[in-house]
């Protein structure tokens, strides 16, 4: 190849990057049209069916419309961090998921001189840059709500950020608790180190082993996403729509993009975690990433199916279960993972 | 590589900014502000000359600055709440009442 | 290319630093602080320290930052009034004054102390493991026992100090 010509391995990483890039983006827009096909089959109707077989086109449709909105601007609001929160929320939404291994290393049928991992990047302190890009995140909410000059925004945007905050604790409890089982921080170890199986038919996943675990960090993601039953903040019938009232057009379709990444991100990283990653029976290698994107699946229709079910919690309520039920049991959880792994190891 | 010598300018450029904050702005949370950036000059300086010297020490030394830094924030901005309930201004020529 | 990288954070550090000093609305002052923690962070990163780079951003930018924004937008911190008199010589009441000459007294003093030292170079690329998270975990669990366990107490300390500081009296 020529001097000035990126080398293939190069070519590859990127192109692997854009590839992740749009599947996050069309992971959202399959999020839009399974969420309102399913909220409509358990509320017992068809949901959109015009465009599209199935309706499988709308949330295109939901695109352009919102694209030729106007974009609308309080007068008293400020300018410049109006226009930058919706891009702080959307850019860490997406940059999570730069640690998120979905498969094993591959070759491309030869193409390349070393396997490349399917994975952005395998920083070996991976779980710790997912909290902090996590906690990153907040700041677009809370600009979001300070910056509209609304009394609605405003106060959904510091419920928002107070209730993320909140739940980040037990977050990181939960993780700790995996990262002591598993030995190392990057995330790719950690799912390599799910592998086997306990006699014979049972994966070694760590949702077997911590129980507690998946719960208290299913409790904790859910509501970091600002999904029911933790949405408050962004309740229609209290707050109007919270800290994203003043937002039309692309901010919100920014907004609303960040909340189903984000929520991807958190399936994704639990499937991670929990559930085995890509490691399945069956299938080989290099297809083993059907298993991961299986698995993501079935954590996001669990979340989705969560929302049209249950009744939200009321604000109080939600930082008391965050505080004083979740948080205790997180730490009960990590020592107990302390104490096992002492006995066992 | 990049000397350490670059690295040691950087952070006293950065304290010498904090120090001017402090010293020059009339809002105590632009103070505080202040405050952190000389920590964080601090900071640079340790893991600088801890990498210079190839341990690790340098590292664990920061942890320690950050935890102290965050416990002093979270005191000093109850202090501000406290003060500014008080005399419903952010200015330190308002608490000047014990200059004799 | 490190070289490179080293330029632009450190710029970008210097200028959002200079800038959270230097300009009147508080809510800016902090967002452009967090800016200036993100390159520092970079910085970190540079000097094969990934642990401390990832623990300034959950630490600093991620939990004292938000803990700043709040206190800016619940006591709704107005922007600062110029100062009345004019700007280069006089700058205001005679404690500004002595600052300002303080203050360029410190970093011009800082400053050539430091470029009189001896240009030191790095120690050569030490095994990963020197800097990973777990030999610092171990570190801090061994040598440094007593200083982890004490901070927790500091912590808790800091907390029930806030909360007591910050409460409306009845």
């Amino acid at each position: 190849m020529a001097a000035w010509m990126p080398s293939p391995a190069l070519l590859a990483h990127l192109g692997l990057i854009f590839v992740i890039f749009q599947m996050l983006v069309l992971s959202a827009a399959f999020m839009v049209w399974m969420e309102r096909k399913v909220c409509a089959y358990i509320q017992d109707r068809v949901g959109p069916n015009r465009v599209g077989y199935a309706g499988w086109l709308q949330p295109f449709a939901d695109v352009i419309k919102l694209i030729t909105k106007e974009e609308l601007r309080p007068k008293a609001a400020d300018a410049l961090l109006f226009s930058i929160a919706p891009v702080i929320s959307a850019a860490a939404a997406f940059a999570a998921f730069a640690v998120v291994p979905f498969g094993t290393s591959t070759t491309l049928f030869g193409l390349l001189d070393e396997p490349m991992p399917l994975q952005v990047t395998d920083v070996n302190v991976g779980v710790l840059v997912l909290f902090a890009i996590t906690s990153m995140g907040i700041y677009g909410i809370v600009i979001a709500g300070w910056s509209s000059n609304s009394k609605y925004s405003l106060l959904g945007g510091l419920r928002s950020s107070a209730q993320m905050i909140s739940y980040e604790l037990s977050y990181a409890l939960a993780l700790a608790a995996v990262v002591m089982l598993a030995g190392s921080l990057s995330l790719r170890e950690v799912v390599m180190s799910q592998s086997g199986y306990w006699w014979g038919f049972i994966p070694k996943w760590y949702i077997f082993l911590q129980p507690l675990g998946f719960f208290i960090y299913m409790c904790a993601g859910v509501a970091e996403t600002n999904r029911a039953p933790f949405d408050f903040p962004e309740a229609e019938q209290e707050l109007v729509a919270g800290y994203h009232t003043e937002y039309s057009s692309m901010s919100f379709a920014l907004f609303f993009l960040a909340e189903y990444v984000n929520m991807v991100t958190v399936s994704a990283v639990a499937t991670s975690l929990y559930l085995g990653g890509w490691l399945g029976p069956l299938l080989p290698d290099w297809l083993a990433w059907i298993w991961f994107l299986v698995k993501v699946f079935l954590l996001l229709f669990f979340y989705v199916w969560m929302r049209w079910t249950l009744p939200r919690y009321r604000y109080d309520q939600l930082m008391e279960f965050g505080w004083k039920w979740l948080l205790p049991a997180a730490v009960l959880n990590l020592l107990a993972t302390a104490a096992l792994v002492l006995w066992i190891g | 590589m990049v000397p350490l010598n670059h690295f040691l300018l950087l952070s006293g450029l950065l304290f010498a900014i904090g120090t001017a904050g402090v010293f020059l702005r009339r809002n105590l949370i632009t103070v505080l502000l202040s405050i952190e950036i000389m920590l964080n000059a601090v900071n640079l300086t340790f893991v600088a000359v801890g990498r210079f010297h190839g341990t690790v020490d340098g590292q664990i030394i920061t942890f320690f600055v950050m935890t102290v830094a965050a416990a002093e924030a979270a005191v000093g901005l109850a202090i501000v709440i406290a003060l500014f309930r008080h005399r419903e201004s952010l200015s330190p020529d308002a608490f000047t009442s014990l200059k004799w | 290319m490190e070289t490179f990288a080293f330029y632009v954070f450190a710029a970008i550090a210097v200028i959002a630093s200079l800038l959270v000093v230097a300009q009147r609305n508080p809510m800016y002052s902090v967002m452009l602080l967090i800016t200036s923690f993100g390159a520092l962070a970079g910085l970190y990163v540079l000097l094969d320290a990934p642990f401390t780079a990832v623990t300034q951003i959950i630490i600093y930018a991620g939990a004292i930052m938000v803990l700043f924004l709040f206190v800016v937008m619940l006591l709704n911190v107005p922007r600062e009034e110029p100062l009345p008199s004019a700007i280069a010589g006089m700058l205001g009441p005679s404690g500004m004054r002595l600052g300002a000459v303080l203050s360029v007294l410190l970093a011009a003093e800082v400053l050539w102390a430091l470029s009189r030292i001896a240009p030191g170079s790095f120690a050569p690329e030490h095994a990963e493991s020197v800097s990973s998270v777990a030999n610092i975990g171990r570190m801090l669990f061994t040598q440094h026992a007593f200083a982890f366990e004490v901070t927790s107490v500091l912590i808790l300390v800091a907390m029930v100090g806030a909360v007591v500081l910050a409460r409306k009296e009845h």
